[in-house]
């Protein structure tokens, strides 16, 4: 700031901390709610600091679930790691083999292939679903672990993030390898993925918080419960006419849900804001 | 942009780009393209056979009154979305930029709603303006208003503005915060020397040097409210009350769905694809040439 006025620097400080105690404020109330039983809750009154039902309800929750569950959630944060754990790793793991073979090697059709795969950018899921349904059904893919996981693996954002990389990577470290004998598959494990850990790291952080809260797909191929992951299952327990709503347990669920997601972004920050400036590039 | 060296040998790479090639080709364009024939199908009511109609299904569906309210209702949504977070975020970046203390900590604390999934975030939303038990439902009716977003539309509209922007913000936050670190402070001192206040050096100095980053988050938000929202809305208002929330994303998930219409479902899928193609056009082309004066 070029003054220096203190009026100005109050404001400032003000205006953050309204800003946050307005982000925090849902989350908080929900927190509040995971602390009390249903009937504190339903009558309106909660009070706005914490209950003694906390350990009640997080042990019900993740162990039992609640009347319309039909399922721990802790079950369902299973299904939930195992998707976006699989997210991850796969789109990671695609992306930085064709990036290697777009950027190193020169092969007929190579052009064609890149755009191939840039094009997908344009088409999200939701503009295709029901045809993509039909494919995974027709698969036998309905209620897997697979079929949750490989129609979500395909997008060209983490090719695009490893080729833009590998751009900036000089030259002379290939020729230097080829010069000292060492092949494809050498180069690429001696020199490019050690230089690369940074962006499989931040794009690993983005690509699971992604997984962790895909929402309609899991909706369309999950029929059984016990495939159910956490964010679907949520919505299971309010739908339900408005007096059998078990709100501790679905807001205990709520909390549940955001927890492996936030703390990723607040622990993993500079990785995380790396891998989202870079891949919308 | 090329590189210089190159590894020789061809089925090697073919091998490499194979895995993503399959996945793209069979999640990603055969789909696409069922969704482009099955606009032009009508399938009888057992599914069993279809015939080709032409544009049959696109006509049927521009005859619907249901089809402009999703139309109008998405046009709403994002904007009124698209305003508050650009506004708010904006807001918040350059009160982060000023030189204060604990400016890492306050980034912190403002980024995390990125993690919070969309459907619990409007749940969150939800929970806090129940009609019943919403800890901020009785200020509001205290006030005179009946408040029921489970009745009114344009109750239901707000709650779900309103939990779409409070998640977005983190997002464009971000990016408003980097795009303002990357304004240098030479322009900003001479800018100051010359006599203006930090009002008029906002919109005359940073505000159009910021442009760029404001244009694309604009791309971004529109996208985002477009598609993510879907499952805002499913978990809080359903589409409903009487459809007044239904978007055109909705519109194709409820219509396939618990309609069974496919082919008119295929149909308003084509369109969507075209509007995101469109919108994707614009961003590259624009953020290339820098909206800058």
């Amino acid at each position: 700031m070029v003054e220096n006025r203190p009026f100005a620097q109050f404001m400032a400080y003000l205006t953050l901390a309204l800003g946050v105690v307005i982000v925090a404020f849902p989350v908080y109330l929900a927190i509040m709610a995971s602390t009390f039983d249903t009937a504190t809750i339903i009558n309106g009154n909660m009070p706005l600091v914490p209950g003694d039902q906390a350990a009640e309800n997080y042990s019900r929750t993740l162990f039992y679930g609640g009347m319309h569950a039909r399922q721990p959630v802790g079950m369902m944060m299973l299904n939930s790691m195992v998707m976006a754990m699989g997210i991850a790793v796969g789109k990671i793991l695609i992306s930085i083999l064709s990036a290697f073979a777009v950027v190193y090697f020169k092969f007929p059709f190579r052009k064609t292939a890149f755009w191939i795969i840039f094009i997908t950018l344009m088409l999200p899921v939701e503009v295709r679903i029901y045809p993509t349904y039909k494919i995974v059904a027709d698969l036998g893919l309905l209620d897997t672990y697979t079929g949750l996981i490989l129609p979500l693996i395909a997008s060209a954002t983490g090719t695009l993030l490893f080729r833009q990389f590998f751009m900036t990577i000089p030259d002379e470290l290939l020729e230097a390898s080829k010069i000292d004998g060492a092949g494809a598959f050498r180069f690429f494990k001696d020199t490019l993925l050690p230089l690369s850990l940074t962006t499989v790291a931040a794009l690993f952080v983005i690509q699971f918080i992604y997984g962790w809260n895909q929402y309609l797909w899991p909706l369309l191929i999950t029929t059984k419960s016990s495939m159910q992951t956490i964010v679907i299952g949520i919505k299971m327990m309010i739908t339900t006419t408005d007096a059998l709503t078990e709100w501790n347990v679905a807001m205990t669920t709520a909390v549940l849900a955001m927890l492996p997601p936030v703390l990723v972004v607040i622990f993993m920050q500079r990785l995380f804001v790396k891998g989202l400036v870079e891949t919308e590039k | 942009m090329e590189k210089r060296a190159h590894i020789s040998g061809w089925t090697l790479p073919l091998l490499l780009i194979l895995p993503q090639m399959a996945i793209t080709v069979v999640f990603f364009y055969w789909p696409a393209s069922q969704a482009i024939w099955q606009s032009f199908l009508r399938e009888d009511a057992f599914g069993l056979a279809s015939e080709f109609v032409g544009f049959e299904n696109y006509v049927f569906l521009f005859e619907q009154p249901e089809y402009y309210r999703a139309m109008v209702t998405t046009v709403i949504f994002s904007t009124l979305v698209a305003f508050f977070s650009l506004a708010c975020a904006l807001l918040l970046a350059t009160q982060a930029d000023k030189n204060i203390r604990a400016g890492q900590a306050f980034k912190t604390l403002l980024i995390w709603p990125y993690a919070v999934a969309p459907a619990i975030a409007g749940v969150l939303w939800l929970f806090m303006f129940h009609p019943t038990l919403g800890t901020l439902s009785r200020p509001i009716n205290a006030l005179g208003i009946n408040w029921n977003p489970m009745l009114n539309g344009n109750h239901a509209m707000t709650l779900l503005v309103l939990s779409a922007t409070w998640k977005q913000i983190s997002y464009n936050f971000l990016f408003f915060l980097a795009g303002l670190q990357s304004i240098p402070k030479s322009v900003i001192e001479a800018a100051a020397i010359d006599g203006a206040g930090p009002i008029r050096r906002f919109w005359t100095v940073i505000f159009p040097l910021l442009s760029p980053t404001t244009f694309f988050l604009l791309v971004v938000t529109i996208v985002y409210v477009f598609f993510e929202t879907f499952g805002i809305i499913d978990a809080v208002t359903g589409g409903g009350p009487a459809g007044q929330t239904t978007t055109l994303v909705y519109k194709v998930y409820a219509d396939g769905r618990l309609g069974g219409d496919l082919g008119g479902s295929a149909a308003q899928s084509v369109i969507l694809m075209i509007i995101v193609i469109a919108l994707t056009a614009v961003q590259f082309r624009y953020v290339e040439r820098k909206v800058q004066y």
